[in-house]
């Protein structure tokens, strides 16, 4: 039960593309070479030795010069603001942000003002969509009417009306017999049940995690137990109800011994990893800089170096950003009276890259395989490089420096906790769903 | 020193310094005229987000002492409630110029943050439960005065650790001079990690006599309806200082307002043990020293900082 296209974007041309001499690296295809990549009207026609395509008439030729092409990544947690927070994002600058990012397409989350609870909604949403979203998005619905974890919202004709799943993200399912229910509806409308974990009773009053640097900042701390109990109770509830749940953002490491365990036990759940858990920890937070206000909190080192290790070794799955716009008047205050979270599109491959894959944590297949992963768990293609598919590319300079934020940013906001970093990777070229969706400015392009 | 933000900014020969120029300045409130015009034409700006009175008259009367012109800027009856954010409030009343804005507010991290905002010299008065550096100095200055010094000496601070920003500047600032610090209260109110600051933490206060110098937080009642401590019986007869536990060589400190019969009983507020007065005291000179320190001698325009997202 769902509606024909749950991923949905607005007009665009397909592409008609000639990639000459890119490396192209796939790894579910198992290409890690040199070629020529034709794309003829938004589809993948040809990959050849490099020289090996004659470029037809009047198509532009890319000269990749041997830089990285890889598929477009997927992001299965990103806030969009709309409706009713368009100060912070909408779905044009969001999904701009995304393909500026080399995301191919990305998941929104309902957390909005109104919050995303009726087929009704949801359909104006896509509507908008069709008009403005420069990237095909997927939308969640509420898994309780106004996020209060009361009553089920109206699950079946959600789905119906196109939605990928459900979350009540930004705020935990508190009761577990809600959640239950919600699991048991799941049997009769399908849709992921994705899960933001935290326990309000051990979170409550805090701001940053809980541990050394909490105590001599003086603000309120949250305990890991407050995520890693949840996130063992609703694996439980998952395997007693046999549903299908997606947890986000997991943030220690007994979150992730907990997500271990019940894959091992042969329960249906999945995980999403942030870039900013991965890359920076609680010692970033003394500066006491809004920026790093987030929920979940930054981790001590240990566990970043769990999620690095959970990432590696699959008891994650896949990268998401949970790209958290914020007006810059509302970042702009005290620590602990702003709002949490981080932008993450348009810097989440280069801060991977140069804090993971070149320090050798992780190798560059395993991370691009990991940052497309997400598709699959929403039950959706997995973008791939071969003759026949959709294009859904993105063209990337390892090579190139930056520093982040340093032009602006393609998103409303500017509240990204990797401002001011010198990075390595550089999208140039982004093509989602058969038409390009981001050149970086400074990259020329030859024509034919 | 262009602020004082934190005590962790201040190395122990900075602390010294203050505290020996508060020596000086004591001087001048033992005369008939109790001013000197080290800061005339000065003025100091005292932005208050949370009720205050000791350290807010404290601030004022040392300002005053200094021949310095003092505004009080409180932030209840004022735009504030009117819906202005911190930060247009101290652009606002930057306007008129002041040399120094002592703040105190319910946030951590909110003095570092007026700092960017503004060319004048801020003194962080109390950032929610981070830090409050003028204390931690004014207590320094009073031990020095009754002992001497606090090199080597034990210091236990005792009661709620967790909302205290009084224990978090006296930690560091205790640490800094010489003293060894150890914290007791009850489980719920040492925050988990602040081992990491250097100090030891117990549960009990059977080890009390080895203290030379007990220093009792305040147990705040309006934290009580949450339930950190089951009732304020039990949290008296298991940590409040009174005759039994308190012995004639220690030295007793207490940052008010005390909760007579909660944290201390009575005849040791009262006893001869008890530098609580002296602690108040205190509070006026070494704050002269603080301004002083921040604002004599050439005035050099502190640049401003490029506005930037918090």
């Amino acid at each position: 039960m769902m509606a024909a296209n749950p991923l949905i974007h607005g007009p665009s041309t397909p592409a008609e593309l000639l990639l000459a001499d890119v490396h192209v690296l796939d790894p579910r295809a198992g290409i890690d070479v040199r070629h020529d990549v034709l794309v003829r009207d938004g589809y993948i026609a040809e990959l050849a030795e490099p020289g090996g395509i004659d470029g037809p008439e009047g198509i532009e030729t890319v000269h990749g010069q041997g830089r990285h092409l890889l598929p477009a990544f997927f992001d299965p947690h990103v806030h969009l603001r709309t409706p009713g927070q368009e100060h912070k994002e909408d779905l044009e600058t969001g999904t701009r942000a995304a393909a500026a990012g080399g995301f191919g397409a990305v998941i929104a989350m309902p957390n909005t003002e109104p919050v995303i609870d009726s087929a009704p909604l949801l359909r104006s949403l896509r509507d908008s969509a069709a008009r403005e979203a420069r990237v095909p998005v997927g939308f969640l619905a509420a898994i309780t009417r106004g996020l209060e974890g009361e009553e089920l919202t109206e699950m079946a004709e959600l789905r119906e009306g196109g939605a990928l799943g459900f979350t009540d993200d930004g705020l935990p399912v508190r009761s577990a017999g809600t959640l239950r229910k919600a699991l048991q509806y799941q049997r009769l409308c399908g849709g992921v049940i994705s899960l933001h974990e935290e326990d309000p009773t051990l979170s409550r009053g805090g701001s940053i995690r809980e541990g050394a640097v909490s105590a001599a900042l003086g603000i309120g701390g949250i305990p890991t137990v407050s995520e890693s109990t949840m996130v063992a109770r609703d694996a439980a509830l998952a395997g007693y109800e046999r549903a299908r749940v997606h947890f986000q953002h997991l943030s220690c490491a007994a979150s992730v011994q907990a997500v271990t365990h019940a894959k091992a036990t042969g329960v249906s759940v999945s995980a999403e990893v942030t870039p900013h858990h991965l890359l920076l920890s609680e010692e970033d937070v003394r500066g006491m800089d809004t920026r790093m206000k987030m929920n979940p909190p930054l981790p001590s080192e240990e566990d970043r170096q769990a999620l690095v290790a959970g990432l590696r070794e699959g008891a994650i799955d896949c990268v998401a950003t949970d790209h958290a716009p914020h007006a810059r008047e509302e970042k702009e205050v005290p620590f602990e009276q702003a709002p949490m979270g981080t932008t993450g599109l348009e810097t989440a491959f280069a801060a991977l890259y140069t804090g993971l894959v070149l320090t050798g944590e992780l190798p560059l297949a395993l991370r691009v395989e990991r940052m497309t992963a997400g598709a699959a768990l929403f039950d959706l293609p997995t973008p791939r490089i071969a003759p026949g598919e959709p294009a859904n590319l993105t063209l990337i300079d390892l090579d190139a420096e930056w520093i982040a934020g340093e032009h602006g940013w393609e998103s409303r906001s500017d509240n990204c906790c990797f401002a001011g970093r010198r990075l390595r990777g550089r999208v140039l070229l982004t093509v989602a769903a058969g038409a390009v969706v981001y050149r970086e400015r400074a990259f020329s392009v030859v024509a034919a | 020193m262009n602020h004082l933000l934190s005590i962790e900014d201040l190395d122990r020969a900075e602390i010294e310094r203050i505290v020996t120029q508060a020596a000086r300045f004591a001087e001048v409130s033992d005369r008939e005229i109790k001013k000197v015009p080290a800061l005339r034409g000065r003025m100091v700006l005292n932005l208050f987000y949370e009720a205050s009175t000791r350290t807010r008259s404290s601030f004022e009367l040392a300002a005053k002492r200094l021949s310095a012109d003092v505004v009080n800027f409180a932030a209840s009856g004022s735009s504030v409630e009117k819906g202005e954010s911190l930060k247009d409030t101290v652009l606002t009343l930057s306007a008129h110029k002041p040399d120094a804005i002592v703040l105190r507010t319910p946030w951590a991290g909110a003095a570092e943050l007026v700092s960017r905002w503004c060319s004048a010299a801020i003194v962080n008065a109390g950032d929610g439960k981070h830090e409050h550096p003028t204390q931690a100095l004014l207590d320094v200055y009073t031990l020095r005065e009754r002992l001497g010094g606090i090199d080597g000496a034990s210091i236990w601070i005792v009661g709620d650790v967790a909302h205290s920003r009084v224990a978090r500047s006296n930690i560091i600032a205790f640490q800094k001079m010489g003293a060894k610090v150890t914290l007791a209260g009850p489980p719920t109110l040492i925050p988990r990690g602040i081992e990491a600051l250097g100090c030891d933490v117990r549960y009990t206060l059977e080890d009390l006599s080895s203290a030379d110098v007990v220093y009792a937080l305040r147990m705040q009642r309006e934290r009580m309806s949450e339930t950190w401590v089951p009732s304020l019986r039990e949290y008296a007869a298991w940590y409040q200082i009174n005759g039994r536990r308190l012995s004639p060589r220690q030295v007793l400190m207490h940052p008010g307002p005390v909760n007579r019969g909660v944290e201390l009983s009575g005849e040791v507020v009262d006893s001869p043990q008890a530098v609580i007065t002296a602690q108040v005291q205190a509070g006026v000179v070494v704050r002269m020293a603080v301004l002083y320190e921040l604002l004599s001698g050439a005035h050099v325009p502190r640049p401003v900082p490029e506005p930037q997202l918090a």
